[in-house]
């Protein structure tokens, strides 16, 4: 018996969906198990759907298809990404030289054919080639007990640096993520204050800062943080940022 | 619009100022030759102002309301038009002064002329210079190169709207396609004349319809025109690409979607027309470029030179772009 092929659509466009829906209705052996508006929702349905194919729209409100297929990354099975956009000549040049798969909107039924049947997972050079397109992510994606969490960054309060992980902290809870703070604060360095060595927080989550006197009872200061009881000592190095505010 | 192409629009406030501007710069350059110390220039300067500045107002004055016969005449009558009225505005001031008040050193009248018909000649061959660096041809040239395109993003999304509507709403999908080739047809016509607001309007509406098609309940659009004149004109294919502008930094990168508000009015006889939209500051993609803004920026300069200006400006979460032109041109 011939497998069937489980497909998710992600597109913020109703007619785009719609029509996608049509064409993958006259192409025997697939299945549409899910849509989705944006690439949020698309990580989400794909957790329970388990898709095969995840074809994804370029731009997309709330998370775009650069971003969800990075995240998706994460998902077990890995689905094969196909993009799809109407124009984006940026992308385009980046998909050709790193073959991953992609179709031109208006889609003829030949070539969406032929590109579910030759779909394959992103490599992790492809991975790479992604991550000049989308600049900053909306999201960061943790993967915690066989699922993948999204935590929007504007909820996180700290991200901190522990051995191996970073400790990503939001109002709730905390989350491990495997990254380098490094990184993080180059690609989010807009939004985090580099408060210690191995601590950035979320300048909207700076409440204020206080001298408190530390476990060696020397007085050092401390930042205040909105919504949580926790402090973040501030290292020498970094006190000017006290007296700056 | 101008009969005379040639001779400046002394309708034009731009104009003016630059008359006024030339002037005082060569009084200013007249008062630095003559003074042999530095302390005599401003004296000197204020003496030179108070003899120059009557002459070129009622110049001003004499020409804006004499702009209507002059711009009928060819331009070599134009000139000498001009020269003679100079001539007639300097000798009456001179005369007028020379009744009423007492100058230590007040040049005799026709040696002003003179030098009237001077200043004059240099001011007219500036703007037959700037007049032929922006000739018709030359403007006709860039105005074409300016001319508003429509995003690629957009025709291919909305073809692609329409096709999904063609199995299942083929009436949807006629209008839809009849829109479409509405609006290709105004963006690829060659006519760059001045066009009626309510045309324009009614092309806004053919746009905002297909692009609903796509983002349905999304887009949002509220028109306050009830103070609109009906008979302005404006530059075609302004206010569609703020609209496309609008819907693609303000709509599409919410997942609710969002207004869009168009107000139109006239203030002093002026034409203002003000296009908002929400914006989210954390959408860093969607940093566009402000290639649209500044084609339009340009498109009104070359219309309407210094007297129409446009504005962009965010607070409270929209962006709003505020566009000023004469409302009589």
């Amino acid at each position: 018996m011939p497998q069937i092929l489980k497909i998710l659509i992600a597109d913020d466009e109703a007619p785009a969906r719609n029509r996608m829906r049509d064409l993958l209705s006259d192409i025997e052996g697939v299945l549409v198990v899910a849509e989705a508006s944006n690439g949020k929702e698309a990580i989400d349905l794909a957790q329970t759907t388990k898709p095969d194919v995840m074809l994804l729209d370029i731009r997309m409100p709330l998370m775009d298809g650069i971003e969800a297929a990075q995240h998706a990354q994460k998902l077990d099975p890995r689905p094969n990404i196909i993009f799809t956009t109407a124009f984006d000549a940026y992308a385009i040049k980046a998909f050709d030289l790193n073959a991953i798969d992609y179709l031109l909107k208006p889609i003829r039924l030949e070539r969406l054919q032929t590109a579910i049947n030759k779909a394959h997972t992103l490599k992790p050079l492809s991975i790479e080639a992604l991550k000049p397109l989308q600049k900053i992510r909306s999201h960061l994606s943790i993967h915690e007990r066989g699922r993948v969490l999204l935590v929007p960054i504007e909820q996180v309060i700290y991200l901190r640096a522990e051995l191996k992980y970073i400790t990503v902290r939001t109002t709730e809870r905390e989350y491990l993520i495997e990254e380098s703070l490094t990184h993080l604060e180059a690609e989010f360095g807009e939004r985090f204050l580099r408060l210690h060595r191995n601590c950035l927080a979320a300048v909207d989550f700076i409440a204020g800062y206080e001298k408190r006197l530390n476990e060696a009872n020397e007085a050092q200061w401390v930042a205040l943080l909105r919504g949580i009881p926790e402090t973040i000592a501030i290292s020498r190095r970094q006190q000017h940022l006290v007296r700056e505010t | 619009m101008r009969k005379n192409s040639r001779l400046p629009n002394l309708h034009n406030l731009g104009i003016h100022l630059r008359i006024l501007l030339i002037v005082n710069l060569l009084a200013a350059i007249a008062a630095i030759l003559l003074s042999k110390q530095f302390n005599e220039f401003l004296p000197l300067l204020a003496e030179l102002s108070a003899l120059v500045q009557p002459v070129l107002l009622l110049s001003m004055l004499g020409l804006y309301v004499l702009y209507p016969v002059l711009s009928k005449l060819k331009y070599w009558q134009g000139v000498v038009a001009i020269m003679a009225l100079e001539i007639a505005f300097t000798s009456l001031v001179f005369i007028f002064i020379n009744r009423f008040f007492t100058f230590e050193s007040i040049p005799e009248t026709y040696r002003a002329c003179l030098l009237t018909v001077i200043v004059t000649a240099i001011v007219l061959y500036y703007f037959h210079l700037q007049e032929r660096a922006y000739s018709p041809a030359i403007a006709e040239a860039r105005l074409q190169a300016l001319q508003a395109r429509i995003r690629p993003h957009f025709l291919f999304n909305s073809i692609n709207a329409v096709l999904s509507l063609i199995r299942s709403q083929p009436k949807r999908a006629e209008t839809a396609l009849e829109d479409m080739a509405d609006l290709f047809r105004v963006l690829m016509s060659e006519n760059r004349e001045l066009v009626p607001l309510v045309k324009e309007i009614s092309l806004c509406h053919q746009y905002l319809d297909l692009e609903k098609l796509r983002l349905e309940d999304r887009l949002k659009i509220t028109w306050q025109i009830n103070d609109m004149p009906s008979d302005a004109m404006i530059p075609p294919l302004i206010l569609q690409p703020l609209l496309e502008n609008a819907v693609y930094h303000g709509i599409e990168p919410m997942p609710e979607g969002g207004e869009i508000m168009v107000k139109i009015y006239t203030k002093l006889k002026e034409l203002h027309i003000v296009i908002s939209n929400p914006y989210a500051p954390k959408n860093n993609h969607q940093t566009g470029n402000k290639m649209a803004l500044k084609n339009i920026k340009e498109r009104l300069k070359l219309h309407f030179d210094l007297e129409s200006s446009l504005k962009t400006d965010t607070k409270n979460n929209r962006y709003e772009v505020h566009i000023r032109i004469p409302e009589k041109v």
